[in-house]
């Protein structure tokens, strides 16, 4: 298949991740939501990559995968602080960000 | 046969990605991610990278989605019940506008995106890459990225190394718990209210089990109201030796 088919398939990811992470409301799914789009970006990357026969495009996907553990690790601590506060998990409710 | 596995692996990444926006539980959503990220390793080893693929299904499909799996399990679903959605879509009439608005929003994105990059003119977007001629040290391999990572992109890795552990750190101060150290002091002072009696503490040595039961007693009751009455009977030493423990437990 040519290159354009899976930059479509990643326009699409990222797009779907995109009205996830605008109309979910449990974090945890906002997070997950999160990971598609990057998923998206992932994929036109190595898509882009192949393109050029160059390897450039895949040290970056290994780095944006560092940076979304790494997002996931404080995501989810996050999300365990909330719920050991008795918070409610709702993204709608959490509207003030002080102590 | 690259056709046929790309259109399986599409719509295998597409219907994890619908499944992950659209179900309720998020257990569920957790496991529609699960099958996005391997249909989505399945489209990088069509694309030649070998190595990305199988980090993507190591450590993004493995380790990460393990992880989130716990957090799932420990947190619940609170808050998505069905019923609880209903009544919050009765009452909210607000929201289902906003949410319909904000999937326009991401279908003007779609459009958008596919413009930006199918519409771009690059000439090479419709062939099927650079030339590629296998062997063991050729574009997408592990001696491939190998390379590239200790030499030209040292620093980035370095970097990303430094960030992970950051973020290890960040994660254990967030999730732990709150006044930890605090709590872990409290119960020797309240275990001295629930220790049989006649167990060899100071007081009941100094003084004879009798006085220290019966001073125990008055402790519990009120220590102002009882503490005058068996004084008298013993030696002054003993019981003001004797009291500072049982005090400590009292209170």
């Amino acid at each position: 298949m040519s290159i354009a088919w899976y930059l479509a398939v990643s326009a699409i990811v990222f797009a779907l991740g995109a009205i996830g992470v605008m109309t979910r409301r449990n974090p945890l799914v906002v997070l997950l939501c999160l990971e598609l789009m990057l998923n998206g970006a992932n994929l036109a990357l190595i898509a882009f990559a192949r393109m050029w026969g160059n390897g450039d495009g895949q040290i970056l996907v290994l780095i944006v995968m560092t940076v979304a553990a790494c997002e996931v690790c404080i995501g989810l601590g996050m999300i365990v602080a909330i719920y050991r506060r008795d918070l409610p998990l709702d993204v709608d409710e959490l509207r003030e960000l002080q102590g | 046969m690259s056709a046929l596995l790309f259109f399986i692996a599409a719509a295998g990444a597409i219907s994890g990605a619908v499944g992950v926006v659209v179900l309720r539980d998020p257990f569920y959503c957790v496991l529609a991610l699960v099958t996005h990220l391997l249909s989505l390793a399945l489209l990088f080893l069509l694309l030649r990278a070998e190595f990305v693929a199988a980090v993507q299904v190591v450590v993004y499909a493995g380790a990460v989605m393990v992880l989130y799996v716990f957090v799932v399990a420990y947190v619940g679903d609170s808050g998505s019940s069905l019923g609880e959605r209903l009544r919050q879509g009765v009452t909210q009439s607000g929201g289902s506008r906003l949410r319909l608005g904000s999937a326009l929003l991401g279908g003007a994105l779609l459009v958008e995106l596919l413009i930006a990059l199918l519409g771009s003119g690059l000439k090479a977007i419709g062939e099927y890459g650079a030339s590629y001629s296998p062997g063991p040290r050729t574009y997408g391999t592990p001696a491939y990225i190998g390379n590239l990572l200790l030499t030209r992109f040292l620093l980035a890795f370095e970097t990303a190394s430094f960030l992970l552990l950051i973020a290890a750190v960040g994660a254990v101060v967030l999730a732990r718990r709150r006044g930890g150290l605090g709590e872990e002091r409290e119960p020797p002072a309240s275990l001295g209210l629930t220790r049989p009696r006649g167990t060899g503490t100071m007081a009941e040595g100094v003084t004879g089990l009798e006085f220290a039961v019966s001073h125990d007693r008055g402790a519990k009751n009120g220590e102002r109201d009882a503490q005058p009455e068996p004084e008298p009977a013993t030696v002054g030493g003993g019981s003001s030796r004797g009291d500072a423990p049982e005090q400590e437990g009292g209170w």
